[in-house]
């Protein structure tokens, strides 16, 4: 192996490097100079970011344990870009009193999590794959526990990292089985040798079990809504974004190239969990006040939505999903980062708080109508072209029944996006939130999520350059 | 720019300009501005429509133009128009038109009220400028939000209640709509070439039998939602009556043709067949809607609550119609669309005018209002007579042709529905005219409106164009009769080469 082939790991070292220097700045940083220190990650992960998009090789490392093709290189760079529009929100988090000390951890946990996801995304061995998914988790479940003076907060990280311990050992268990009866762990020759035998089944349930958790599938969803309440809000948005969005890359994955054997298990598996995760999603949902718990089960909704792409094991549903997942990032940010303004400026976080906000600062209601609308997937915004293509993958294969009741689930979930677009420009408040101005980094995120989902739908180049890059069973 | 598309960008600009003025005062001069301007431009297209159909240019479209959009799906933006196209666009920017005078006075949030108003009528108008599904089903969905944000924020009674009600149902046929439309996409190359979205390519096509059975329900549904079919028009009343007025206007008279006009285009052009075998139940559903609302609106008190049992009763009648499926009953359809259209804008638009003055919509409180504001009433009672079918006026020519082309079914079960639905007109009779007794004719009840102003400058406007258009289809329904007809021509013999009677 020379330079040229390790090359092909690019991102992951690039990463790496991010993170130690993170690590290494601190050091050396100015006392004063301390929040200076996110504009600095900031840009190392932009550097990052765009170095992502600059042509790659493909090819595989380490025997085919790591792997990289057109397809992972994709979904790379729409986490990366997904992971540095969270950095620029937190900015104005971290340059409060009690963050201040601690924004190079911050920094370096959220990267060494974009790490893990890379090495899982590229696997091609589950022992890459567990080290990644491990990697992507723990730093996160010390993240959720960030804010010392609240309660909540550590609630969030003892209940995240406990029920991520318990389904890392399902998954693991899983695993076992398949080598137990496989005889290998390479990708490539457990789906030669893969088959129908019980204990094989047993399995890959084992397998979908512990990813289902991660991507909040019901009925593994129930850490979701304690653990995005309790955490702060940027790491919320993290979660229900990036850490979804890469559990579920790395699942089709797997489910389309190691398992297409038993595509008609999976098949009924995801149309039972997807009928499950949308309907439960959104009904728990309408009840929600607090908006952070609100976006939590509006995201396990939304995972619902996403398993009609992977349902159907074609190209179209794979491209669908990975295009989904970029609307999504852009919408769910754009409302988590609307929310993180609000909460900022004023700590408030139940719907009725938002009540008359059109009135004092129109700018802000608007843009959380968009991302909202974008969430329903009501067009002219991006979110209604996710969706349709959504549907269409899962037609393609003649899922009709499904597509009918994601129909139907959108239509509930229009309802409770529209409870808060009520709150906003009909209903009257006494006290409205007074009118604030957010600082450049915040307003630089937002625009950036307006501008993805006005954009994204129409400009067609993007959801074809995503399909040529994919592929089916 | 196409001239078709200008349909769409107009409007957009429109809303730019609104969004960039600082002073509300003129807004409305620049909404008038715009859409006069999208009036005249309607004008022209029929102009030049009816110059290239007698120049011998005898396409199924005119004034093609089709951009590749997302390759991978073969989804175009394609538009196109042919004489019904035509028709409805310009009863489109009629309505839009009236309503923005019909809106003069509207103060809170004056920008925001026009924007939304407009980027409603964009909707109307690029569906109706559609030959391609996906686009027509964006269009269908952008006209939808809007009409929540305006009737939440600027309505009247429950309209928190009446405007999630509507949202939600219309948002729930469009749902339906869309699994129907995904199964006509999947379906639209039994031959194995490539899948299309465009209409006119679909409609050369025979979709398979079985896949019809289960798609033309879905889709008839889905656009008759929005048609206030029976069981599901309970949007309607609560959302017109709790909207304000020029979203009453441009909803009864525009939004709820589109469902009669996708029903048409989408429904029935695409799937004859199943339509055929399926065309019973829904014409009981149909004549049941023309008979409910009829009888519902003679129950109510309240002026909007009665309009909106009328439109509910003669949006039936154009899918009742439509479900005829020969050339006069459908001829009919197209002519009850447009008639309807004007005349429920135009009562929508007298009865908001009479509410501003003597702020109550109960027809009990008021009367002899005739002596106290004669322009008005007159208004009001022409409306009425083109509801109730008086010869003359477009409300004959519509019903008059659709009863005779439903007529020409011989079949008794045919016979019978025709028969009931005609009995409609006597119902319809009664409610306007009692109306028209209790609040306009005899002495004044309440001394209080003694003194009420007469129609103010833009309120004339707004009446009087609507009423031209209704006497003008009254008295010489032959320009637009022969517009349609000579383009329903293709769609007819598409679904009678299978059936003849």
């Amino acid at each position: 192996m020379n330079l040229g082939t390790f090359l092909i790991m690019r991102q992951e070292l690039l990463l790496i490097i991010a993170a130690l220097l993170v690590l290494i700045a601190e050091i050396f940083w100015n006392p004063d100079k301390k929040r200076s220190i996110s504009l600095f990650s900031i840009i190392l992960l932009g550097v990052v970011t765009i170095i992502g998009f600059l042509h790659s090789h493909v090819g595989s490392l380490f025997g085919g344990m790591y792997i990289s093709s057109g397809t992972t290189v994709i979904m790379k760079n729409i986490l990366n870009i997904g992971a540095l529009l969270v950095f620029i929100q937190s900015a104005t988090w971290l340059n409060k009193e009690e963050n201040s000390e601690k924004i190079s951890e911050y920094f370096l946990l959220l990267i060494s999590t974009l790490i893990g996801m890379n090495f899982m995304i590229s696997a091609g061995h589950f022992l890459i794959f567990y080290i990644g998914i491990e990697l992507a988790t723990i730093p996160i479940a010390a993240l959720a526990a960030f804010d010392r003076y609240r309660n909540k907060s550590a609630e969030a990280g003892i209940k995240l990292i406990l029920s991520s311990a318990l389904s890392s050992g399902v998954l693991l268990y899983g695993l076992s089985m398949i080598y137990g009866t496989t005889g290998t762990l390479y990708f490539s020759e457990v789906a030669k040798l893969f088959g129908n035998t019980s204990l094989q089944t047993l399995g890959f349930i084992f397998f979908f079990a512990g990813m289902a958790f991660k991507i909040s599938i019901v009925p593994f969803h129930l850490w979701t809504a304690d653990v995005y309440e309790g955490s702060p809000v940027n790491i919320t948005s993290y979660l229900s974004v990036i850490s979804k969005g890469a559990a579920v890359f790395i699942l089709m994955i797997i489910l389309f190239t190691v398992f297409p054997v038993i595509i008609g298990t999976w098949q009924k598996t995801i149309f039972v969990t997807s009928v499950l995760t949308m309907t439960i999603g959104n009904l728990f949902a309408i009840r929600q006040q607090n908006l952070k718990r609100f976006l939590a089960f509006s995201s396990i909704s939304q995972a619902g939505y996403i398993l009609l792409g992977l349902i159907g094991g074609n190209q179209l549903g794979m491209a669908s999903v990975i295009y989904y997942i970029l609307v999504y990032i852009f919408s769910n940010l754009g409302a988590f980062g609307v929310v993180t303004a609000i909460s900022n400026a004023t700590g408030k976080e139940n719907i009725d708080d938002y009540n008359g906000l059109y009135q004092t600062n129109p700018k802000l209601s608007l843009i959380m109508t968009l991302a909202l609308f974008s969430l329903a997937g009501i067009p002219p915004v991006a979110g209604f072209f996710g969706k349709f293509f959504l549907f269409t993958a899962a037609a393609q294969k003649g899922f009709y029944l499904l597509v009918f009741i994601a129909v139907l689930n959108t239509i509930i979930s229009l309802f409770y996006y529209l409870l808060v677009v009520k709150a906003m420009f009909i209903s009257k408040s006494d006290n409205p939130i007074d009118k604030f101005k957010s600082d450049f980094p915040t307003r630089f995120a937002l625009g950036i999520c307006v501008a993805g989902i006005v954009v994204t739908g129409f400009a067609s180049i993007i959801f074809e350059a995503i399909r040529n890059l994919s592929f089916g069973v | 720019m196409d001239i078709l598309s200008l349909f769409v960008v107009i409007p957009v600009l429109t809303i730019t300009a609104i969004l960039l003025l600082k002073d509300t005062r003129q807004v409305r001069m620049v909404s008038a501005f715009g859409m006069g301007l999208q009036l005249l431009m309607a004008g022209t297209l029929v102009f030049l429509y009816l110059i290239a159909r007698h120049a011998g240019n005898s396409d199924e479209m005119l004034f093609v133009k089709d951009y590749l959009w997302f390759k991978s799906l073969n989804i175009h933006y394609a538009v196109g128009v042919d004489g019904i196209s035509v028709a409805m666009i310009t009863l489109t920017s009629l309505v839009v038109f009236a309503g923005i005078f019909a809106s003069w006075e509207v103060e809170y949030l004056r920008k925001e009220f026009f924007i939304s108003l407009i980027l409603l009528a964009t909707g109307v108008f690029g569906f109706f400028i559609s030959i391609d599904l996906f686009t027509m089903f964006l269009f269908y969905e952008l006209a939808v939000i809007p009409m929540y944000l305006l009737i939440g924020i600027w309505g009247t009674g429950p309209k928190e209640y009446s405007a999630m009600k509507l949202t939600l149902m219309l948002m729930g046929g469009s749902a339906l709509l869309l699994v129907g439309l995904l199964g006509i996409y999947f379906n639209s190359s039994p031959d194995g070439s490539r899948l299309t979205f465009n209409i006119l390519e679909i409609s050369k096509v025979v979709i398979p039998l079985p896949a019809q059975r289960i798609f033309f329900p879905l889709t008839f549904v889905g656009f008759g939602v929005l048609g206030a079919l029976f069981p599901f028009h309970t949007w309607s009343p609560d959302g017109h009556a709790s909207a304000p007025t020029a979203v009453s206007m441009l909803h009864a008279g525009v939004l709820m043709k589109l469902g009669g006009y996708g029903a048409f285009r989408v429904a029935i052009f695409l799937m004859p067949e199943a339509a055929h075998e399926l065309s019973w139940i829904f014409i009981i559903l149909t004549s049941i809607s023309v008979i409910y609302g009829a009888f519902g609106a003679i129950a109510q008190k309240d002026l909007k609550y009665i309009n909106a049992y009328s439109s509910v009763s003669h949006c039936g009648l154009v899918l009742f119609a439509v479900l005829m499926m020969n050339q006069t009953a459908m001829n009919g359809a197209i002519i009850q669309m447009i008639s309807h259209g004007l005349m429920t804008a135009l009562f929508f638009a007298l009865i908001g005018m009479i509410y501003g003055r003597t702020h109550t919509r109960m027809i009990y409180e008021m009367g002899g209002l005739m002596k106290v504001i004669p322009f008005l009433s007159v208004c009001y009672v022409i409306a009425g007579l083109a509801s109730l079918g008086l010869p003359g006026l477009s409300g004959f020519v519509a019903e008059m042709t659709i009863f005779v082309g439903a007529f020409q079914h011989h079949e008794l079960f045919y016979r019978i529905v025709t028969i009931l639905v005609v009995s409609s007109i006597v119902i319809t009779a009664v409610y306007i005219l009692r109306v028209v007794a209790i609040l306009l004719l005899g002495p004044t009840t309440n001394d209080h409106f003694e003194h009420l102003p007469d129609a103010k400058w833009f309120e004339k406007i707004s009446v009087v164009t609507l009423i031209g258009s209704v006497a003008a289809i009254g008295l010489a329904p032959f320009c637009l009769s022969t517009m349609i007809g000579t383009s329903l021509h293709p769609i007819i013999e598409r679904i009678i080469a299978l059936k003849p009677f």
